[in-house]
């Protein structure tokens, strides 16, 4: 399976992470304290539990306080659950399908048939790996144009068959390359863009991590759209941002401010529906619980969209976006 | 201005020294590449700018400064594809397009709307629509401030201009991004003037033809920028359903967001020669993947080789190419009723008023639109 930890996490999660120090250096210290009571039968639980304390007090104050750029960094946490690990642990099974049929199969997209409670899903979700061999398969969660295609065509037998399309992003952008413009980068991902306005059956989108720009909206139309509380979701990279407008590497925490991509932004912005609870200080500091949250939240959206007539659905989906955090009257309307 | 990309940094500083120099605006998306035409307007404003500077006293430098602006330097300029000098005022007469090997220089949108319409026959909508800095947004100047200056020098209040007009007598719905307002980025009233082109050449029953030259969406303008891209596909959904019939004409540049959406989903792509059209930046691609590119790469006719586009039309003939695609593409249009009753009245009480205030254009009365109307 996709995105399985079957080698030596990083501790650190990634360079970004450093604001992290402080709860590293006591959690280092609460292991210590647990492994010398361990070994000595010293009743030293008052410490432990003080120090625990502490550790939660601080995990606390930091991320009442994250900033854009530290949350973006928490999104591209190196231990952070990935769709393979969704995939795993949320579903009660999995059948992978594979290919455009016309290229090739793109590892950056996953395909397939999924249950998530009892209900029958076609899901479609970004594949970025977490083991570095992982990661370099599918390219960093870089889709190419197969890769879009290979969505749109797994979407389409969805409709036909009535089932529910679940699409989970988590890219940092499609890849630009040689052969994703040579075979049309930009017209794959505007199919789908269009194709999904088109697709006569329920679409819940979820941004699992990082929600990059096009490569991210190339399966991000949906009668909901949701975010996991530390994903983000951008037009531009907060670094390509900074490299552009500021012209310096340097102010990328700024651009990242500025850029308002986090999910409490985006939700007061009114671009996102739901935003699914994470534990403090991230999914991957606690699985289980954003798993639970994750499951309860899809399975109550897609409870909610089966009621909706289908015209309904595909009518009020066009409206959503057409209307997209409008302000009343600023925009004419032609009926 | 191309949203996807991830540059790397070490290369961005490279690039930064030599955009220091050439990049005055820093909305106006630099070419992506050294061997990419600079768009025309960009050099244009870059003349203004130089010719702002105040001559300043003394020193080698700026008397090297004072001597270029006395030299008609703006009244010459360098193709980029084939370095020639060229006379301004023979380019403008040259529809913008090199004398000596028919590079197409990006064309400011005012001018693309009166040499593609028949004369006269330009009603605008939604001129009025302007931007909003709904995110505060601020890099070196508030985003609110860079609007303002824009809209004072380009003379108009978004990058994307749209109306009604005709094409060789043919009754169409157009829009053209102009590449001079902050690079015919996509923001939300680029997005929604789209739209409503969309809706227009719906309820009226009029062919829609778009024009694009942008370096993408508006990153000033954060996510609400990035859902212009689904907004105008759901526009464009609905024109699909009620058997709307759209071309873009992608021109010299067109990347990023406004690839990536509408413009590559229109019913035909058609593209100016040599422009350069992509997904991702060939700057970007070349720092990702540290080689160099292909000749030709992303350029119109590297596309219509890969089976992207449809056609190439040189600018020269695009009025007569697209009077005959939109016979092909409403040709049909007869057979089918409007999409609503209320519609049809609504373009026919149009058409007749449209006619009317055309009256002694001599249009040929050809075209579906027309058509019903004599029905
Ligand atoms: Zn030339």
């Amino acid at each position: 399976m996709v995105g399985m930890a079957d080698e030596t996490r990083k501790p650190d999660g990634g360079p970004g992470m450093a604001f992290e120090r402080e709860i590293h250096d006591l959690e280092d210290q609460l292991r210590e304290l647990e492994d010398l009571s361990k070994r000595t039968q010293l009743d030293i639980s008052s410490e432990i539990d003080s120090l625990k304390a502490k550790l939660a007090d601080k995990l606390q104050a930091t991320y009442d306080d994250l900033s854009a750029w530290e949350q973006v960094n928490v999104a591209r946490h190196s231990e952070r659950p990935v769709t393979g690990d969704y995939i795993a642990n949320v579903f009660d099974d999995f059948i992978e399908l594979h290919g455009d049929k016309a290229f090739g199969d793109d590892p950056a997209i996953v395909t397939g048939f999924a249950t998530l409670a009892g209900r029958r899903l076609m899901l479609v979700g970004h594949r970025k790996g977490r083991t570095t061999k992982d990661r370099l398969q599918c390219n960093f969660g870089c889709a190419h144009p197969e890769g879009y295609r290979k969505a749109m065509r797994k979407m389409r037998l969805a409709e036909k068959l009535g089932i529910p399309i679940l699409t989970l992003i988590n890219t940092p952008g499609a890849y630009p390359g040689i052969g994703a413009e040579e075979r049309g980068q930009a017209a794959a991902i505007a199919e789908n863009i269009l194709g999904m306005f088109h697709l006569r059956t329920p679409i819940v989108v979820v941004v699992i991590g990082e929600g990059g720009s096009g490569g991210a909206l190339g399966i991000g139309v949906g009668d909901r759209v949701l975010m996991m509380q530390y994903a983000y979701y951008s037009v531009i990279s907060p670094e390509g941002c900074a490299a552009i407008l500021w012209k310096d590497g340097e102010r990328t925490p700024d651009a990242a401010e500025a850029l308002r991509l986090t999910a409490p932004d985006l939700s007061g912005l009114g671009l996102i529906d739901d935003v699914i609870t994470e534990p403090l200080g991230g999914a991957h500091r606690d699985p289980e619980i954003a798993y639970a949250n994750f499951r309860e939240t899809i399975a109550r959206h897609f409870d909610e969209l089966s009621a909706v007539p289908i015209d309904e659905l595909v009518r009020d989906r066009r409206a959503k976006f057409r209307e997209v955090a409008s302000i009343e009257g600023r925009f004419p309307v032609i009926a | 201005m191309s949203p996807e990309l991830e540059p790397d940094v070490a290369d961005e500083s490279k690039k930064k020294k030599k955009k220091k120099a050439e990049a005055k605006d820093p909305q106006a998306p630099a070419p992506p590449t050294l061997d990419v035409p600079a768009p025309a307007l960009e050099s244009k404003d870059k003349e203004k700018e130089k010719e702002k500077e105040p001559p300043a006293s003394g020193g080698r430098l700026s008397r090297l400064r004072f001597k270029k602006k006395d030299m008609p330097g703006g009244l010459w300029l360098k193709c980029p594809d084939c370095a020639r000098m060229i006379y301004r005022k023979e380019l403008e007469e040259k529809g913008h397009v090199c004398p000596s090997c028919a590079f197409h220089f990006t064309l400011p949108g005012r001018e693309r709307v009166s040499s593609f319409l028949d004369p006269g026959t330009w009603e605008e909508m939604f001129a009025d629509l302007t931007g909003l800095d709904r995110l505060e947004f601020k890099d070196s100047i508030p985003y609110a401030e860079k609007l303002e200056r824009t809209v004072k020098k380009t003379g108009q209040n978004e990058a994307l201009i749209c109306g009604t007009g005709r094409v060789d007598g043919r009754p169409i719905v157009l829009a053209v991004l102009d590449f001079k307002f902050m690079g015919g980025s996509m923001g939300e009233v680029v997005g929604e003037k789209i739209s409503l082109a969309c809706d227009i050449a719906r309820t009226r029953r009029m062919p829609l033809v778009i024009f694009t030259s942008s370096g993408g969406a508006r990153m000033h303008e954060g996510m609400l920028s990035l859902m212009q891209m689904a907004k105008t596909c759901a526009a464009l959904a609905t024109l699909n359903d009620a058997g709307g019939f759209s071309i873009c004409v992608m021109t010299n540049p067109t990347t990023g967001g406004v690839t990536a959406s509408f413009a590559s989903v229109c019913d035909l792509t058609l593209a100016e020669p040599s422009a350069l059209i992509g997904f991702a930046g060939p700057r970007v691609i070349a720092s990702t993947i540290r080689q160099e590119l292909p000749p030709g790469f992303q350029r119109a006719e590297f596309l219509l080789e890969k089976g992207q586009i449809d056609c190439i039309v040189k600018r020269d003939d695009l009025r007569e190419t697209i009077s005959t695609l939109i016979d092909y593409g409403t040709a049909a249009w007869e057979k089918y009723p409007a999409a609503r009753e209320s519609d049809r009245a609504e373009t026919e009480l149009d058409e007749r008023r449209t006619e009317a205030e055309a009256n002694g254009n001599g249009s040929h009365e050809r075209g579906a639109v027309d058509a019903e109307v004599t029905e």
